[in-house]
C-alpha cells in the first residue's frame, strides 16, 4: 500500500478533525480521545455535509447538517438511518499521521 | 473476577425493564436468572385490552422475544413460580423442585386480582383479568357463551367490558359506587363516560353489590344474585374489583409486608439483598398499579444494583387513560378538589367534551379530560413541573395549542389525524410510522420514538404531536416527564439541574473531570451532553472553566453557520441596525472579492454574506474589521431598535441609542440558547418588542420591559416585567434577567421556556424587588464577559487557531505515487 504522510498527530485537536484534498474531494481524518484516528470521505450520506465539521465522541461523528451519527470505523449510519461514507485506511506511525486512498467501491447502500 | 448471581422472581414489565436499565449500565456485573410463572416472554401487559378487542394480536405485545434472553445470556425458566426463598442459603426453590443461588434477589411478582369473598367465587367461569391466560379464557368464552358480568367499573373492568362486548357478548358491569371509574373521574365524567359506553351496548348496574355466584349445576357459573334480590344470567364472571400486592412468597419468606412488600426510596426490602418493585412493592404507602411508576423505580433499582447507589425513588405523580378505542378519558393529580383549590371546567355534554382543571396556589394540581385529551399530556408535564400557571390561566383550558404553533398545517390533536398525514415535517414521518414504531418496538417515550423514527428530532415543534400519539397508543404507560426530570441524554441519569447544580458545589472546571464526577457511562459524551456540559462549565465558572472548542458544534466552533453545501455565513455585527457608508463598502468590497453568491438583509437588522468558503473565513473576517454578530451562537443575537425619538415623529424615547448600548453590554455574552432584544421609541412597536426574549418599550414616562417572547416554532407574547424610568436602569435590569437566565436556564430553553418553568413571580423577586441581587447579578455578568472577546479578531491574531480552517493538500503526493 502507499502510504501518503499527512502530518503530525499533534496537528489534530484530540476529538477534532482536519481536512485533506485528496484528488477526488475532501477526506476527513478524525482523531479520537484514545488517539486512535479515521479517515473517511467528507461527505454524509445523507446530504453531502461535511463529517470533519461535526462534533466526535467516542468512535462516531454527529454530522454538522441534520446530525445524523456516523461509525468512525465502518463509514456506516447508526440506525435509524441507513447509509455509509466511504473508508480510507489511516494509522498513525512515529508520531505521523499515514493515509491510503481507497477507490474501491465498498458501500452498497 | 466471578460474576455475582442476580435472580429475578416475576417475568414482567417491571422486572426485566429493571434488567434492561441495569444491562446498560453494567453488563458484565451479573449472572442472570428469570424465574416466570406465565409460560411467555414479557409481554406488554397494559396492551391485554387491544388484544381481548381484537385490535392486536399476542405476537405484537411481546416486548422481548427469546432471542433476547438468549443475547444477553440469561437463563430464562418459563412455567416455574418460585415456591420459596432460602434466606439463609440465599437460594430460591421453584414448584417443579429447581432451585436457583443468588447474591441479588429481585421481586417483581406483580399482583393478583381481589377475588370477592362470595359463594361461588371458585366456580368454573368465574376469573380475574391479569395476564395472557385471562385474555384467552374469555375470547374462548365469547365464542361458545353469551353473557357476560363483569365485576368492577374501573380502568381494568371497562376495557374488559368493551372487549367482551366487541366479541359479541351481552355485557353487564356491575359497579358499587354511584359513578364508574371513581378513582379516576369526577361524577359528571363518569356519567357522560358511561352513556358513551351504553350506546355500544354495554349494561351497568350502578350503587349494586354482588351477593352471589350460582352453580348451573355442572360447577360453572350460570348466574349474578345482587344484595336485592335481582338475579341475572352469566356465563363469564370477570372479577375487576382491584387488584392486591402479590406478596404471598416474600410474607413465606419473613420479609416485612403491609399491602405490598415493604421497600424503601432504593427497592430494598428488610434484607439489603433482596429487592422489590412494581404492583408487589410498597413504596411510602403506595403499590403502584400502573406503568409508568414502575418504570421509574426500573432504573433507580438498576442503579443501586450496578453498584452506583446515586439515585433514589421518591414516589411518582400518575396519570390514567382509559384504553377502549373512540372514547378518550384522561386524568392526572387530583381531580377531585377540595379545600384551597379552585376549579375551572368546561362542559359541552352534546357534544360530548368535559375538561375540569384543579389549580392550587396557581399551579394546576390536577385535571380530568374526557371526549378531548389531546392536551392530556402537557396538561401532565405542568403538573409534575409545579409550574404557576396564573399568567396563562386565561387560555389553560384551551390547551397548549392555544400558545400559537406552527409546521403541520395547525394541528395540534393527533387524534384527528390520519395516519398517511406528516406529523414531523423536517424528517418527513408520518402519523402511521410512529404507531407502528411504538407498537412493534414497545415504546414508551418520546425520546426512544425519536430514536427509532426520526420524527420530533430535528426542529422538535412536533414533540407535542408525538407525545400525543404515544399516550394515545399506550395509554398511562407512556413516559412523559417534563425537561426538569429528564436525563439529559443516554450517557447520563442525571437531568439538567443535578448537573448544574453538581457543577457549582463541586467546583468542576473541567469537562472530563465534571463526567468522571458524575459517573457518566460514555468515554467522552455526546453531541447532546456535551455541548450543554461545555456551557455549564464556562457559566459557572467564568475565566477558571476553559471553553472546549471540540465541545461545540461547528457554528460556534467555526463562528459562522454552516449552509447545506458546506459553506458558510458571515454576518457581522451592526450595533442596534446602525451602519455606515464606510461599513457598506467594505461589505460590498468583500463580496465582490470573495464572490459571494447572495447578500441578504436579515430580519435582525444586519446583512448576511452567504456561500463563504471556511478557508476564506479569517481573511473574510479581516477585510471586514466589523465585529462577531454571533449570528450562529447559542448566545447575544442582535438588538432591533426602530428610529426612536432622533428622527420619528412619533417617537418618545432614544431607542436607537438605548440598542446599541444594551448590545454593548451583552457583546460576547453565551447564553442557555439564543437571545434577541428590540427596543422600539413607542407603543407603536415598530421594532416588535414583544416577540423578543428582552422587549423594551420607551414612552412618553420611561420604559416598558417584556420578557420571554419568541417568534419562533410557537410564536409567544412577551410578558410584562417591569416599567423603570430611564435608560440606565434598562440596562441593570436587562443584564441582572439575563445573568439569572444564564445561571438558571437548562442548556436549549429559551426565555419563554425558562419563565414557564421557574414563574415570573421567582425572576421578580430576584431582579427588580431585591436591589442587592440585582446588582450583583450585573456584577456576576460584568466579570464573565471580561474574559470574553471579539472571537473573530482572536482568531485573525491569533495563528494557532486559525489552523482550523486550513486544508492540508496531498493532491500532489498522491499524484507522485500514482
Amino acid at each position: 500500500m502507499n502510504w501518503l504522510d499527512i502530518c503530525a498527530l499533534e496537528e489534530i485537536n484530540p476529538l477534532g478533525s482536519r481536512i485533506v484534498a485528496g484528488p477526488k474531494g475532501d477526506i476527513a481524518i478524525f482523531r479520537a480521545s484514545d488517539d486512535q484516528v479515521f479517515a473517511l470521505d467528507d461527505r454524509c450520506p445523507h446530504k453531502g455535509g461535511p463529517l470533519s465539521q461535526g462534533l466526535i465522541y467516542g468512535t462516531r461523528v454527529a454530522c454538522p447538517l441534520h446530525n445524523w451519527q456516523i461509525e468512525l470505523d465502518s463509514g456506516e449510519a447508526v440506525a435509524p438511518d441507513q447509509g455509509c461514507a466511504h473508508r480510507h485506511p489511516v494509522k498513525v506511525e512515529n508520531g505521523r499521521v499515514l493515509l491510503t486512498l481507497n477507490n474501491a467501491k465498498e458501500c452498497t447502500h | 473476577m466471578k460474576k455475582l448471581k442476580l435472580v429475578l422472581v416475576g417475568n414482567g414489565m417491571a422486572g426485566i425493564r429493571t434488567l434492561e436499565e441495569l444491562l446498560k449500565l453494567a453488563p458484565d456485573l451479573y449472572e442472570i436468572t428469570v424465574f416466570g410463572a406465565e409460560p411467555h416472554p414479557n409481554y406488554n401487559r397494559i396492551l391485554l385490552s387491544p388484544v381481548l378487542a381484537g385490535e392486536q394480536t399476542f405476537e405484537e405485545i411481546v416486548l422481548n422475544d427469546l432471542e433476547w434472553y438468549k443475547d444477553n445470556q440469561i437463563d430464562l425458566r418459563l412455567g416455574r413460580k418460585v415456591v420459596e426463598i432460602d434466606r439463609r442459603k440465599r437460594l430460591v426453590v421453584a414448584d417443579d423442585g429447581s432451585s436457583a443461588e443468588y447474591d441479588r434477589l429481585l421481586l417483581a411478582t406483580g399482583s393478583n386480582p381481589f377475588i370477592l369473598p362470595i359463594p361461588g367465587n371458585r366456580l368454573e367461569g368465574v376469573i380475574g383479568y391479569r395476564d395472557i391466560a385471562d385474555t384467552i379464557t374469555m375470547m374462548e368464552t365469547a365464542k361458545t357463551h353469551s353473557h357476560a358480568v363483569v365485576i368492577g367499573g374501573g380502568l381494568l373492568g371497562l376495557e374488559a367490558a368493551n372487549g367482551l362486548r366487541q366479541r359479541g357478548m351481552h355485557v353487564t358491569v356491575v359497579h358499587l359506587s354511584d359513578w364508574l371509574l371513581e378513582r379516576q373521574l369526577d361524577k359528571t365524567a363518569g356519567k357522560l363516560l358511561q352513556t358513551a359506553l351504553e350506546s355500544r351496548g354495554i349494561h351497568f348496574r350502578l350503587s349494586e353489590q354482588t351477593e352471589e355466584l350460582m352453580d348451573n349445576g355442572d360447577g360453572r357459573v350460570c348466574a349474578v344474585q345482587f344484595k336485592g334480590g335481582d338475579v341475572i344470567p352469566a356465563d363469564l364472571v370477570v372479577m375487576a374489583a382491584g387488584i392486591r400486592p402479590n406478596t404471598e412468597l416474600a410474607e413465606k419468606s419473613g420479609i416485612p409486608c403491609n399491602r405490598g412488600v415493604l421497600v424503601n426510596d432504593t427497592l430494598q426490602t428488610y434484607d439489603p439483598r433482596i429487592y422489590a418493585l412494581g404492583e408487589c412493592a410498597n413504596h411510602r404507602g403506595t403499590a403502584y398499579g400502573l406503568v409508568a411508576p414502575l418504570f421509574d423505580q426500573a432504573k433507580v433499582c438498576a442503579n443501586h444494583l450496578a453498584q452506583l447507589g446515586f439515585a433514589r425513588y421518591q414516589g411518582s405523580v400518575t396519570s390514567t387513560k382509559l384504553k377502549v378505542t373512540g372514547i378518550d378519558l384522561f386524568s392526572a393529580g387530583d381531580f377531585i378538589g377540595g379545600e384551597g383549590t379552585e376549579t375551572i371546567t368546561l362542559s359541552d355534554p352534546i357534544g360530548g367534551v368535559y375538561k375540569k382543571l384543579v389549580i392550587k396556589d396557581d399551579v394546576l394540581v390536577g385535571g380530568c379530560l374526557f371526549g378531548d385529551t389531546a392536551d392530556g399530556g402537557w396538561y401532565f408535564r405542568q403538573i409534575k413541573e409545579g409550574a404557576n400557571v396564573s399568567q396563562i390561566r386565561d387560555h389553560l383550558m384551551f390547551g397548549e395549542s392555544a400558545l400559537g404553533d406552527v409546521g403541520h398545517q395547525g394541528q395540534s390533536s393527533a387524534a384527528n389525524m390520519p395516519d398517511s398525514m406528516e406529523v414531523c415535517g423536517c424528517n418527513g414521518v408520518c402519523k402511521g410510522a410512529i404507531v407502528k414504531a411504538i407498537q412493534e418496538n414497545g415504546l414508551f417515550s418520546v425520546d426512544e420514538v425519536k430514536k427509532h423514527t426520526k420524527a420530533a428530532s430535528s426542529c422538535g415543534s412536533c414533540a407535542g404531536l408525538v407525545e400525543q400519539i404515544l399516550i394515545s397508543t399506550v395509554g398511562g404507560a407512556a413516559d412523559v416527564k417534563p425537561k426538569s426530570e429528564k436525563a439529559i441524554c443516554g450517557c447520563s441519569d442525571l437531568n439538567h439541574g443535578q448537573i448544574r447544580k453538581a457543577i457549582r458545589d463541586e467546583h468542576m472546571i473541567s469537562l472530563p473531570a465534571t463526567m468522571k464526577f458524575l459517573n457518566w457511562s460514555t468515554p467522552n459524551g455526546c453531541a447532546t451532553c456535551r455541548p450543554a456540559l461545555n456551557y455549564y462549565l464556562i457559566s459557572t465558572w467564568p475565566g477558571e472553566a476553559k471553553d472546549d472548542p471540540q465541545s461545540r458544534l461547528i457554528n460556534e466552533r467555526a463562528h459562522a453557520n454552516i449552509q447545506k453545501d458546506g459553506t458558510y455565513s458571515v454576518v457581522p455585527r451592526m450595533w442596534g441596525g446602525v451602519t455606515n457608508p464606510s461599513e457598506l463598502r467594505r461589505i460590498a468590497d468583500v463580496a465582490d472579492k470573495y464572490n459571494v453568491p447572495m447578500v441578504k438583509v436579515t430580519g435582525g437588522q444586519r446583512i448576511d454574506l452567504l456561500g463563504i468558503r471556511k478557508e476564506d473565513l479569517p481573511a473574510v473576517w479581516k477585510e471586514l474589521d466589523m465585529p462577531s454578530g454571533h449570528a450562529y451562537g447559542k448566545s447575544i443575537r442582535t438588538v432591533k431598535t426602530c428610529v426612536g425619538s432622533e428622527f420619528c415623529r412619533f417617537g418618545t424615547q432614544n431607542s436607537t441609542q438605548l440598542g446599541i448600548d444594551l448590545e454593548h453590554d451583552l457583546f460576547n455574552m453565551w447564553s442557555p440558547h439564543k437571545v434577541k432584544l428590540a427596543v422600539s421609541g413607542c407603543p407603536r412597536n415598530c421594532a416588535e418588542a414583544g416577540i423578543k426574549d428582552v422587549g423594551i418599550i420607551g414612552v412618553d414616562s420611561g420604559f416598558e420591559m417584556y420578557i420571554g417572547g419568541n417568534g419562533g416554532i410557537k410564536t409567544e407574547v412577551a410578558e410584562f416585567f417591569v416599567k423603570v424610568k430611564t435608560a440606565d436602569e434598562v440596562r441593570e435590569y436587562n443584564a441582572a434577567f439575563l445573568q439569572l437566565y444564564r445561571e438558571e436556564a437548562f442548556y436549549l430553553e429559551r426565555t419563554v421556556h425558562y419563565l414557564s418553568r421557574v414563574g415570573m413571580a421567582h425572576i421578580k423577586q430576584a431582579v427588580v424587588e431585591d436591589a442587592e441581587r440585582r446588582k450583583a447579578l450585573v456584577a456576576k455578568l460584568q466579570y464573565a464577559l471580561s474574559f470574553e472577546q471579539d472571537p473573530w479578531k482572536e482568531r485573525i491574531e491569533t495563528p494557532q487557531l486559525k489552523k482550523e480552517f486550513d486544508r492540508i493538500a496531498v493532491v500532489t503526493l498522491e499524484e507522485a505515487s500514482v
